[in-house]
C-alpha cells in the first residue's frame, strides 16, 4: 500500500447526509474484483445518466473540483453494504481523504485497508470546510487540517495512523509478528 | 456482563472485558458469498504476490460458502464469479459449499440459521452487512469487508473494540396484524440510521419471548440499518428447540448476568405499536402505514433475508389466500429448505392462484441485481431491507419497506394498505 502522510487540495464537498455504498458503487458493478479501475464507476448512477452523460449538475462533474484528492460529506458516510468496493473505487477515483461529521462502521475500517485516511469532525466545523475554496493541508503525522488561515486537529487511533504513515496493511503487519503471536499463544492460560 | 460482552470475552480468552475494550477474538464461522468471496480471493492474490502464504486456511470446517447475490448467474461475469468460487472451495477443501442447481442453496443470512452453520454462543462473521441477522440465536454475529475476511480466513481470529449495549424490551405480545418488520422499523425510525453506529442492539422483554425464532431473526437483520454492530438476542428454549430440529447439538450458550450494564434501555408497548412502512429513501423514514394508505404502487416484492422466511411467506399466504394481486407481484423464497415447505404445505399453489411470480432464492432485486428490478419512476413495496436511491433497481425509482403481511395487502390493493383495512 502507498504511503500516506500530507494531502494538499481543494475539499470537494458532497453536501448530503447518510452516503450509502449502494451510491458509492451501485450493484452493477459488484461482480467486478480487480483493486483498480474502479473510479471509474464511483457515485455512477449520481455522476451520469441513462445513456452514460455526465450529470452537470453533480459536484464530480464540475471541473474545478477536478484533481481533488478530499471528499467532504454528511452524517453517516459509507452506511448500508459491507462492500470493499466503495473504499476501491474512492481511492482509485484520487481521493485520498474523506472527511464527515461521522461514518458507517464497516466502510471506516475499509479506508484503512485502502490507503484512504477518514476523518471525522464536528459538524459546525465540517459544514465550514465544506464551504471552503482554498486548498486544504490534511497532516496525517501532527494530525492537523490548515485551511483558510486556521489550524484544527483530528483524532485518529495511534496504530492505524502507523499504518497509513507507512503504507502497511493489517495482515501483513499481522504475519510479520506471526512467530511473536505463535510463542504467545502456547504460553498464554486461558 | 451482558450477553454480547460475555461471548467476547470468551472468545479472547479473558474472564471480564467492558465497552470500549480492544480484544483480539477468536472466530467460531466465517462465511462468504459470490460477491465477497471474489473479493477475498483478490485479498488472497495480493497477499501471494507480497510474499505471505496463503495455502492453508485456519480451519476449512468453520468455514462456509452461499450463492445468492447474483444466482442463478445473471450474466457472463457472475457465472464467472461462480466459477471461481467453485475453485476456491475446492482448493481449500471447504465442504460446506452451498451451490445453486444442487440441492438446499439459498440467502446466506437464511442458511445460516435454516442450516444451523451458527450457534448460540459463537462469534460469527461474514463478508456481508446483514451478516447481524443471526446474532437472534444468540451468538455475536457482524458483517466485515473483503480485507477482514481474508484475514480470519488465514488465521481464525479478528480485533474487536467491546461495543456498548443498546437495550430495546418489548412489554407484550405484537398483535395479529403486525410483525417484527413493524418493529424493527419503528424502532430504526426512533433511534435514526446511525443511532446505533457501533454498538450492540440487544431485544429482550416479554413480547420478544412471545415471539418465534424467524421473527427475532427479522429484527436483528435490520439493526444494520441503524448502524449497529451486532444485534442479538438471549438463547431461550425456543432456539434450542429450533436449531436441535436442526440436527445441532453440543454447544454451550451464553447468558448475560443478572447485573448486565446497557448504555441505554428504550422500552416499546406492543399494543401501542401500529403497522409501519419506511418510505423512499431511507430505513429511518418511517410512517405509520394507515397515514399513508392509498399511496398508489406499481410492485410488490416479497424477498430477502429479511423478509422470505417461512412465517413471512406464510403471512402473505393469510392475505393472499383467495385473492387475486392488482399489481406485478413477485415472492422469492429465501432458501430452497423454505421454498419446499411452502410448496408442501399449498403456499405456492396460493401464490400462484393469486397470480404471482414466484422466483428461486436469490438476493436478486432487493440489491438492485436481477429478477425483478425497478425502472425509471416505478413504485414498489418491499419486505427487504434498504431503500436507498437505486437500491432495486433504476435510481428515479421508489421503494416503500413494510412487513409481508402490508406488502401483501398493498399488492391485492395496488395501494398501499393495512392488512386490517382489506
Amino acid at each position: 500500500m502507498e504511503k500516506l502522510n500530507t494531502v494538499s487540495s481543494i475539499v470537494t464537498p458532497l453536501d448530503r447526509p447518510n452516503v450509502d455504498t449502494d451510491q458509492i458503487v451501485p450493484k452493477q458493478f459488484l461482480k467486478l474484483v480487480q483493486r483498480t479501475g474502479f473510479g471509474e464507476f464511483l457515485f455512477y448512477d449520481w455522476r451520469f445518466d441513462q445513456n452514460g452523460n455526465q450529470r452537470k449538475e453533480f459536484v464530480l462533474n464540475d471541473p474545478k473540483y477536478s484533481g481533488s484528492h478530499i471528499l467532504i460529506s454528511g452524517d453517516n458516510f459509507g452506511c448500508g453494504s459491507s462492500r470493499e468496493h466503495a473504499a476501491w473505487a474512492i481511492k482509485d477515483y484520487g481521493f485520498d481523504v474523506v472527511i464527515a461529521p461521522s461514518f458507517a462502521d464497516i466502510f471506516y475500517n475499509n479506508c484503512f485497508k485502502n490507503g484512504i485516511l477518514p476523518i471525522s469532525l464536528a459538524k459546525d466545523i465540517v459544514s465550514e470546510l465544506m464551504k471552503t475554496v482554498s486548498v486544504v493541508k490534511v497532516d496525517l503525522s501532527s494530525q492537523t487540517i490548515q485551511y483558510d488561515s486556521k489550524s484544527i486537529s483530528f483524532e485518529i487511533d495511534q496504530s492505524r495512523k502507523k499504518t497509513l504513515l507507512e503504507g502497511l496493511d493489517d495482515i501483513a503487519i499481522t504475519l510479520m509478528h506471526e512467530v511473536k503471536i505463535s510463542s504467545f499463544e502456547k504460553t498464554r492460560k486461558i | 456482563m451482558n450477553i454480547t460482552e460475555k461471548i467476547l470475552a470468551r472468545a479472547s480468552g479473558k474472564s471480564k472485558v467492558a465497552p470500549g475494550d480492544i480484544i483480539f477474538a477468536n472466530v467460531d464461522k466465517a462465511m462468504i458469498h459470490d460477491v465477497s468471496g471474489p473479493g477475498v480471493i483478490k485479498v488472497f492474490e495480493k497477499l501471494q504476490k507480497q510474499g505471505i502464504p496463503t495455502e492453508k486456511l485456519w480451519d476449512s470446517s468453520k468455514v462456509w460458502v452461499a450463492e445468492d447475490h447474483f444466482v442463478p448467474s445473471a450474466e457472463k461475469i457472475s457465472a464467472e464469479n461462480i466459477v471461481k468460487l467453485s475453485k476456491f472451495t475446492k482448493q481449500y477443501g471447504i465442504q460446506k459449499h452451498f451451490k445453486y442447481g444442487m440441492g438446499q442453496y439459498g440467502i446466506c443470512h437464511t442458511l445460516s440459521h435454516e442450516e444451523a452453520m451458527v450457534l448460540p454462543g459463537e462469534v460469527y462473521v461474514g463478508g456481508d452487512s446483514h451478516t447481524n441477522t443471526t446474532g437472534a440465536l444468540g451468538a455475536f454475529a457482524c458483517g466485515l469487508g473483503h480485507t477482514d475476511v481474508a484475514y480470519v480466513l488465514l488465521n481464525g481470529k479478528i480485533w474487536f473494540k467491546v461495543p456498548e449495549t443498546l437495550y430495546f424490551k418489548l412489554n407484550g405480545k405484537l398483535p395479529e396484524h403486525m410483525m417484527a418488520k413493524d418493529l424493527i422499523l419503528k424502532i430504526i425510525g426512533d433511534i435514526g440510521t446511525e443511532g446505533a453506529a457501533y454498538e450492540a442492539m440487544q431485544f429482550g422483554g416479554s413480547g420478544i419471548s412471545e415471539m418465534t425464532v424467524e421473527s427475532r431473526l427479522t429484527l436483528c437483520n435490520m439493526t444494520t440499518e441503524a448502524g449497529a454492530k451486532n444485534g442479538i438476542i438471549e438463547p431461550d428454549q425456543k432456539v434450542f428447540d429450533y436449531l436441535g430440529q436442526r440436527g445441532a447439538t453440543g454447544y454451550t450458550p451464553v447468558h448475560g448476568d443478572d447485573d448486565a450494564q446497557y448504555a441505554k434501555v428504550y422500552e416499546y408497548e406492543a399494543s401501542e405499536l401500529e403497522p409501519t412502512i419506511a418510505k423512499p429513501f431511507s430505513p429511518e423514514n418511517i410512517a405509520v402505514v394507515r397515514d399513508i394508505a392509498g399511496v398508489e404502487l406499481d410492485k410488490s416484492y416479497i424477498g430477502s433475508c429479511t423478509g422470505a422466511k417461512y412465517e413471512d411467506l406464510e403471512a402473505a399466504a393469510k392475505i393472499l389466500k383467495g385473492r387475486q394481486v392488482r399489481i406485478r407481484t413477485e415472492i422469492l423464497p429465501a432458501a430452497i429448505s423454505i421454498y419446499k415447505r411452502a410448496m408442501e404445505n399449498g403456499l405456492i399453489k396460493i401464490f400462484l392462484d393469486a397470480g404471482v411470480t414466484v422466483g428461486p432464492p436469490t438476493c436478486g432485486a432487493c440489491c438492485g441485481a436481477h429478477m425483478g428490478v425497478l425502472a425509471k419512476d416505478e413504485i414498489c413495496i418491499s419486505t427487504t431491507n434498504r431503500n436507498f436511491p437505486g437500491r432495486m433497481g433504476h435510481v428515479e425509482s421508489q421503494t416503500y419497506l413494510a412487513s409481508p403481511l402490508v406488502a401483501a395487502a398493498s399488492a391485492v390493493t395496488g395501494k398501499i394498505t393495512d392488512p386490517r383495512d382489506l
